[in-house]
């Protein structure tokens, strides 16, 4: 038998050959339009704001206080509101989800008790966030009387970005290989040296991001902050936090009654005057901005530390 | 073939000496050197060492002395349980759940059983230092990744870290390369540089004995040259303890040679002894290539 290929046997492979490539195609095709169903409907929804909002675009909308004028209204204490709730939630949960997610990986003997823990960990993070708003209620403002208060909105999104943290914190720590761990144990440092001088700076920017990730998820939270009572009209500021008197700081502002920007969006939503929409439309865009900024540097983090580290 | 194919350590050849230290732990009782090893000061001796991970019993019943500043081999086919045997030196197998020892090695002079549960793992890796298969810097300066050894033991002057650093890179050949540059991160280290990092780091805390893991079964044949080298340097100040599957590398850098073969401990002598002249059948298999 000869090595070459009869001419028509040669046609059929190209055909077959040509047949398999067009499924290829195909699917580059239908991949592409399903990306596209989620990027288009993102860009005609943030330009769509963008026309309904940006005409109220002005300094003046960022400090004034919402009004019963539409024109004159604007978003000063929904985005002081919002600052004071995230620092909140960050002094809160960052501590803790940190902490419970090293426990979990570096310290919790592996039995079904931590596996049990691991599951329900995980499933938190799919709780849906009124559930959150209706625990806290209970607990945070009624129970331990912080009342409707910047305090209980910042300790509620905190409990509802934790599994997110933990999760965020184990993962970059199981990023870090074994060798490493056990060149630290080899030189005689304890757990907790392995844990503080290694395990923490080697998985600060994975930490970072989920910390960051959490955020912007928690700026964007509406019901759980209604469930517990957040006013939709507030026109005055917390007490700063630095006073020009002595002891020059003050707790105060924690147990202030607040708004938030998503409330505020959803209050200027919900009114049948049109022009308030143009409000709520504007208020969209400064959370979607917000929210974009912080994944940006999220990204940005990663990118940097890997570069730095290696494994 | 030939079946001696390997030239043998000259330190092996050389009659050793007695040293009185020896003489004194006899008299005060201490076990003394096997009758089939030369009189060569014991730094640890290993008895009826077992190992079980799980239901599987690793290694068993291992007995063998580690002399004194010599340097010795573990050499056997891969799974043999030769890097096992090594890392119950320094109990790394305590990191992690359902690992059991029994029998013990004892360290000299003090007698302290590295095994026992009530000898705290931290003081035993305190004691003996490691280098690993792949080199494993910390993702920090060349500086620190030296230095913290000595962080770790709560040494906080500078000065006294500073010459630490220095003569732990010079003990390792590594300080006229970085002398310059100890600030950068060690990860832009060659693989050579990094392993003989790992030896500066695993020498800076002034171990008694230091265990090689396959150390250069990663590198290139320049790089492993140079540390062969290294680890004929460093015998004259300390106990030396290497796990090769190479065995002309065993037959160049070790004193005496211990075969290992299913968890046991086949034969143990001098490296010339188990080249030349091995007593049992399977070493020779082993040595000679047959088998393997």
């Amino acid at each position: 038998m000869s090595t070459s290929r009869a001419g028509e046997d040669l046609a059929a492979l190209r055909e077959l050959i040509g047949r398999h490539k067009r499924r290829d195609v195909m699917f580059g095709i239908v991949g592409l339009a399903c990306m596209m169903v989620g990027v288009v409907t993102l860009i005609v929804l943030f330009i769509d704001l963008l026309i309904d909002g940006a005409p109220r675009f002005s300094w003046d909308f960022f400090t004034s206080f919402p009004s019963r004028r539409a024109g004159e209204a604007g978003i000063l204490s929904a985005w002081v509101g919002t600052l004071l709730v995230m620092a909140v939630t960050m002094v809160a949960a960052v501590p803790l989800g940190v902490a419970a997610g090293i426990y979990l990986e570096e310290y919790a003997p592996k039995n079904w008790v931590t596996d049990l823990i691991e599951i329900n960990v995980t499933n938190l993070a799919g709780v849906p966030s009124i559930v959150y708003g209706l625990l806290a209620l209970g607990l945070f403002v009624y129970a331990l009387g912080f009342g409707q208060s910047v305090l209980s909105a910042g300790l509620t999104l905190a409990l509802l970005i934790l599994p997110v943290i933990i999760v965020a914190t184990r993962e970059s720590i199981r990023a870090i290989p074994g060798s490493i761990r056990e060149a630290a144990h080899a030189v005689g440092a304890t757990k907790w040296q392995v844990t503080y001088d290694h395990i923490l700076p080697y998985s600060v920017g994975g930490i970072m991001t989920g910390v960051i990730i959490g955020l912007a998820r928690a700026i964007g939270e509406t019901a759980p902050i209604i469930t517990i009572g957040a006013l939709t009209f507030i026109a005055f500021l917390p007490a700063a936090p630095v006073q020009a008197e002595f002891p020059f700081v003050s707790g105060e502002w924690l147990f202030a009654p607040f708004t938030v920007l998503p409330i505020q969006m959803f209050n200027w939503v919900s009114r049948p005057d049109t022009a308030f929409h143009a409000n709520a439309a504007a208020t969209g865009i400064v959370i979607i901005v917000a929210t974009l900024a912080m994944n940006a540097l999220a990204i940005r983090i990663r990118y940097r530390i890997r570069q730095r580290i290696k494994w | 073939m030939s079946s001696v194919p390997f030239s043998i350590g000259p330190a092996a050849q050389a009659a050793p000496v007695r040293p009185p230290a020896a003489q004194e732990a006899e008299a005060v009782g201490r076990p003394a050197p096997r009758p089939a090893a030369p009189p060569v000061p014991v730094k640890a001796e290993v008895r009826e060492l077992e190992f079980h991970y799980g239901d599987f019993q690793g290694l068993k019943g291992l007995s063998m002395p580690v002399h004194e500043r010599r340097v010795t081999a573990l050499i056997g086919p891969s799974g043999c349980g030769k890097s096992t045997f090594l890392r119950c030196f320094n109990r790394m197998h305590d990191l992690y759940p359902g690992n059991r020892y029994r029998g013990e090695i004892r360290l000299l002079p003090d007698g302290t059983n590295l095994l026992a549960s009530a000898v705290d793992p931290i003081e035993v890796r305190m004691r003996i230092s490691m280098v690993f298969q792949k080199p494993n810097p910390f993702p920090k300066s060349i500086y620190e990744n030296v230095a913290y050894g000595l962080r770790v033991r709560g040494e906080g002057n500078r000065r006294a870290i500073d010459d630490k650093v220095e003569q732990a890179l010079r003990s390792a050949a590594l300080w006229d390369e970085v002398k310059d540059r100890l600030q950068d991160l060690a990860f832009n280290l060659s693989g050579g540089q990094q392993q003989r990092l790992c030896i500066a780091r695993a020498l800076a805390t002034d171990p008694e004995i230091m265990l090689f893991d396959e150390p250069t079964s990663a590198l290139d044949p320049i790089a492993t040259a140079s540390i062969e080298e290294l680890i004929a340097d460093l015998k004259d100040k300390l106990t030396i303890l290497i796990v090769t599957h190479n065995m002309q590398q065993a037959a160049r850098v070790s004193d005496y040679t211990a075969y290992m073969y299913l968890g046991e401990l086949v034969e143990f002598d001098t490296t010339e002894r188990i080249f030349m002249q091995p007593k049992r059948k399977e070493t020779e298999d082993y040595i000679t290539g047959r088998f393997g």
